[in-house]
C-alpha cells in the first residue's frame, strides 16, 4: 500500500510564528447570511452544516442579513455596544494597574467582548453562568458594580472572596455568576449538573457553561457533553475558540482536524459554529440555544470563533510565539467596530455619539477605580486579618482550626 | 579530572539535566503544556525545543490526565518521558494514571513491564497563586507504593536527582518548589547523579535536629543561622527524597541531638511530619529524645491569596526559630 513503511508522528503547530506574515485565507469564511436557521427542536444531525460552517449575520458593509438576523432594536444594540466598550475600558485600566504594581495579575478579553456580552443579553438575568476567566462581560452586562470587581482584583475590603482568590477569580452569587477554577474545564460539567438540577426541581432557569478551545482537551469537556446529552440538560454550552491557549495554537487541542462545534454531533447534541466577533450572530445563536434549552429540547454546543487579541494574561508575552500583527490581519475584525458600523449604517449611531460614549465609559471606569483604590490595592497592607483565613474552611470551625487560629493570634506582632 | 563548577540557577540546573539526558539518550523526551516555544510556565524547558525539536519537546493538549496516560503508554514501549505539569495542583487531574497505573503496572503485570516515567511539578506557595496553584501535595504521592518522590533544595541536587530520576526504571514524582527556581548555587558541568535514597546533612549541630525538604530546608538553614547567634546549634537534614525516605540519617542525628523538629509546607496533619515522627518513635532513637517531637506544618486551610494571609498559612523562618528555641530550652 502506498505510504506504508515506518510510522511518523504528526506534530501540530501554529500556522504562523514570530516573523511570519499571517495569511488567514485558508479559513474560507462563508458569506454572511448564508446559514439556514433550523427550528429549535431540530435534532443534532440537522445542525451538521452549522457545526462545520460559520453563522454570520453582518456583511462587510455592516448590514445584517439572513435567517439568523435577530432583528434587535437600536436601543438593544447600543446597550450591547456600550457594554462591550465598558469591558474594554475596564480591561485597559486593570492591565495598566498591573503594570503599575497595583495587582500582580490580570487577564483581558480584548477582541472577544461580543461573545459574553451578546450571550448574557440573550439569556434571562437569573440564568446561571459558569464562565471562564475571559467572560468578565457577563458580570458587566449584569450590572455588577465595577468597583466591586476591582476590589476583587486588588484583594481589598470589596473582595467577595475575602482575599482568598486570585485576581479575576470573581464570584457573584446574586448575579448568577459562579466563579473560575485553576484546574481548567471543571465548570463545564458543573453547568450541566446545575441545569439538570434545575430541570429536576421543575424550575424555569437554564445554565450557561463556558470553556476555551485549549481546555476542551480536558476530560471534563467530554464528560459534560455525555451527561448533557443523556439527560437533555437545559444548558447552553459555549466553547470560545480564540485560536490560542497561552502559546499553543488551537491545532494542539484538535482544531486542525475538525471544528470544535462538530464534537457535539457525535454526542447527539446540536453544534453551532458562530462568528464570535459578530454581535448579532452570537446573540442569535445564543437565543436559539436558550429557547431550545428552556423548551426541554436539551443542550447546544456553540463554538464562538474569535481571536485572543490580548496576551493570555499579564504574565504572558505573545511576542515569543505568535506573529505580531495577527490581530490586525484577523479577517473577522473587531466586534466593537463591526457593531458600530452596523448601527451607523442603520442611521442609529454616529462618530460623535460613539466618541462621547467612549469618554463616558472611560470616566465610569476611572471613577470606579478611584473608589476601589481608596480601599487599597494589592500589597499595601493586610486588607484582611490573617486570622480570617481559618473562616469558611468548614461551616463550623472544628477544634483543630480554632487551635491553630489561637496559636497565630498569640504570636507576638503576628496577628493584626 | 573533576568537571568545572559554575553558579547556576535552580531552573537552569533542571534544564541542563534534561539536555544532558536528551543528548545522551534518544529515548528521553519532554512533554507538557507550553513546554515548547513558550519554554514552560516557569521557563524551565526554555530553549530545549530549539535544541531538540518539536517531536522531543512536545506541547501537549490541556489534559493532565491525557498527558499522563500518553506518558505511561510511551514509557511502556521503553521511551523515557519527562512529563511537566504546570502546577502540582493540576496533578489531581492526572491521579488515575499516576497512582493507579504508573505506580502499579510493574507489580500487577508480574514484573513484565517497566514505566520509566518522570513527572515534574512546581509545588508550594509564596507567589500569590492562591488555593489552586499553591498546594504542597508531596505526602499524597509519598503514600503510594511504586512511586519514588523527590524534592530537591539546591541547584546541584536538582540536576543530579533529575538525572537519577530519568535513569530510574520506575516512575518518579519530581517536586520543584517555585520559590527555588531563581535561587543559584554551584553546579558541575556534565553528568553526575545524586542517589534517590539518601538524605543530606546541610548543617551540623548538637542541640537539635531540624528535618526539612525543598524551600523549607532553605528556611531551616536561615533559622539555624539566627539560632547560632543565640548559642543554639541546629543540625539541618534535607531528605531530598521523600520516598524512599532515608530515616537512618535522621535517626543518627536525633540520637546525638536528642531533639527533633520537622518542618514542611503541606497541611500539618497526616503529612511528612507524621511519618518522620512516627518512624523515630518506633525506633531506637526514641530513647535518646529529651523532649517531645515538634512538627511545624502548614495551616489546615486552603492557601489564601492575599500576601499577609498567604505568609501566615505556611511556616516562616521566624516560626522555625521560635519552635527551635522552645525545643532547645526545654519549653516545648
Amino acid at each position: 500500500m502506498d505510504g506504508e513503511g515506518t510510522l511518523r508522528l504528526h506534530i501540530p503547530g501554529a500556522r504562523f510564528r514570530p516573523g511570519d506574515r499571517p495569511d488567514f485565507s485558508y479559513l474560507r469564511l462563508p458569506p454572511a447570511g448564508a446559514a439556514p436557521r433550523p427550528p429549535v427542536d431540530a435534532p443534532a444531525i440537522a445542525t451538521r452544516d452549522l457545526a462545520f460552517g460559520l453563522v454570520r449575520t453582518l456583511d462587510d458593509d455592516g448590514v445584517a442579513v439572513g435567517e439568523w438576523n435577530p432583528g434587535l432594536g437600536a436601543d438593544e444594540l447600543v446597550r450591547g455596544l456600550r457594554t462591550m466598550a465598558l469591558v474594554r475600558a475596564f480591561d485597559e485600566r486593570m492591565f495598566r494597574a498591573q503594570r503599575q504594581g497595583k495587582t500582580p495579575f490580570y487577564m483581558k478579553c480584548t477582541g472577544e467582548e461580543a461573545v459574553a456580552t451578546a450571550q448574557t443579553y440573550a439569556l434571562r438575568p437569573d440564568d446561571m453562568c459558569f464562565a471562564t476567566y475571559r467572560q468578565q462581560a457577563i458580570l458587566v452586562a449584569r450590572g455588577t458594580p465595577l468597583d466591586e470587581m476591582m476590589g476583587q482584583i486588588y484583594a481589598n475590603a470589596l473582595d467577595p472572596t475575602k482575599g482568598r482568590q486570585l485576581p479575576v477569580m470573581y464570584t457573584a452569587k446574586s448575579r448568577g455568576y459562579f466563579s473560575q477554577s485553576g484546574n481548567l474545564a471543571t465548570q463545564f460539567p458543573q453547568a450541566v449538573g446545575w441545569a439538570m438540577a434545575s430541570a429536576y426541581r421543575r424550575d424555569t432557569r437554564i445554565a450557561s457553561g463556558w470553556i476555551g478551545d485549549g481546555a476542551s482537551a480536558e476530560g471534563d469537556f467530554h464528560q459534560a457533553l455525555v451527561f448533557a446529552s443523556v439527560h437533555r440538560a437545559p444548558v447552553v454550552l459555549n466553547l470560545v475558540n480564540n485560536q490560542w491557549a497561552i502559546s499553543s495554537a488551537q491545532s494542539v487541542a484538535g482544531g486542525e482536524e475538525s471544528t470544535f462545534a462538530s464534537r457535539a454531533i457525535g454526542y447527539g447534541i446540536p453544534g453551532v459554529r458562530v462568528d464570535g466577533n459578530d454581535y448579532l450572530a452570537v446573540f442569535a445563536a445564543s437565543r436559539w440555544a436558550a429557547e431550545r434549552a428552556r423548551s426541554n429540547h436539551g443542550p447546544t454546543l456553540i463554538e464562538h470563533f474569535t481571536y485572543r487579541a490580548a496576551p493570555h494574561s499579564t504574565s504572558d508575552d505573545p511576542a515569543r510565539y505568535r506573529a505580531g500583527d495577527e490581530w490586525e490581519r484577523w479577517p473577522l475584525g473587531d466586534p466593537i467596530a463591526r457593531l458600530k458600523l452596523h448601527l451607523v449604517r442603520a442611521g442609529a449611531w454616529d462618530d460623535g455619539r460613539h466618541s462621547a460614549m467612549l469618554r463616558a465609559v472611560e470616566a465610569d471606569v476611572a471613577e470606579a477605580d478611584a473608589r476601589a483604590q481608596a480601599l487599597g490595592v494589592h500589597g499595601d497592607g493586610p486588607h484582611h486579618d490573617p486570622l480570617t483565613m481559618f473562616d469558611d474552611v468548614y461551616k463550623d470551625m472544628p477544634w483543630n482550626l480554632r487551635e491553630q487560629r489561637d496559636e497565630l493570634a498569640a504570636l507576638p506582632g503576628r496577628a493584626t | 579530572m573533576t568537571a568545572p563548577i559554575r553558579e547556576l540557577g535552580f531552573a537552569e540546573a533542571i534544564r541542563e539535566a534534561l539536555a544532558i539526558a536528551m543528548a545522551e539518550d534518544e529515548r528521553v523526551f519532554v512533554m507538557g503544556e507550553d513546554v515548547g516555544v513558550y519554554g514552560g510556565a516557569f521557563q524551565v524547558t526554555g530553549d530545549l525545543v530549539q535544541r531538540f525539536g518539536e517531536d522531543r519537546v512536545v506541547d501537549t493538549p490541556i489534559s493532565e490526565l491525557g498527558g499522563a496516560g500518553v506518558a505511561v503508554g510511551a514509557a511502556l514501549t521503553g521511551l523515557k518521558p519527562v512529563f511537566e505539569l504546570q502546577f502540582s495542583d493540576f496533578s489531581t487531574l492526572a491521579m488515575e494514571q499516576i497512582v493507579n497505573q504508573a505506580a502499579k503496572l510493574r507489580y500487577m503485570l508480574g514484573g513484565s513491564v517497566s514505566v520509566p516515567l518522570v513527572v515534574r511539578m512546581p509545588t508550594g506557595s509564596g507567589l500569590g497563586g492562591a488555593a489552586q496553584h499553591s498546594q504542597s501535595l508531596e505526602a499524597w504521592f509519598a503514600h503510594v507504593p511504586g512511586l519514588k518522590v523527590v524534592e530537591p533544595t539546591t541547584p546541584y541536587d536538582a540536576k543530579g536527582l533529575l538525572l537519577a530520576a530519568i535513569d530510574d526504571p520506575d516512575p518518579v514524582i519530581f517536586f520543584e518548589h517555585k520559590l527555588l527556581y531563581k535561587t543559584k548555587g554551584p553546579v558541575p558541568e556534565g553528568r553526575y547523579v545524586v542517589p534517590l535514597d539518601r538524605a543530606e546533612t546541610r548543617r551540623a549541630g548538637r542541640d537539635l535536629t531540624i528535618v526539612a525538604a525543598g524551600v523549607m530546608a532553605q528556611k531551616a538553614l536561615d533559622a539555624a543561622t539566627i539560632l547560632a547567634s543565640e548559642g543554639i546549634e541546629a543540625e539541618v537534614i534535607d531528605p531530598r527524597v521523600l520516598r524512599p525516605l532515608d530515616m537512618a540519617t535522621v535517626a543518627r542525628s536525633v540520637t546525638r541531638t536528642s531533639r527533633l523538629l520537622i518542618v514542611y509546607e503541606g497541611a500539618k496533619s497526616f503529612g511528612i511530619g507524621a511519618e518522620i515522627a512516627a518512624a523515630i518513635a518506633e525506633g531506637e532513637a526514641f530513647g535518646h529524645l529529651d523532649a517531645p517531637i515538634l512538627r511545624l506544618g502548614g495551616a489546615e486551610t486552603p492557601i489564601p491569596y492575599s500576601p499577609a494571609l498567604e505568609r501566615a498559612a505556611v511556616p516562616q523562618v521566624e516560626d522555625i526559630v521560635a519552635a527551635a528555641r522552645r525545643l532547645a530550652r526545654g519549653e516545648a
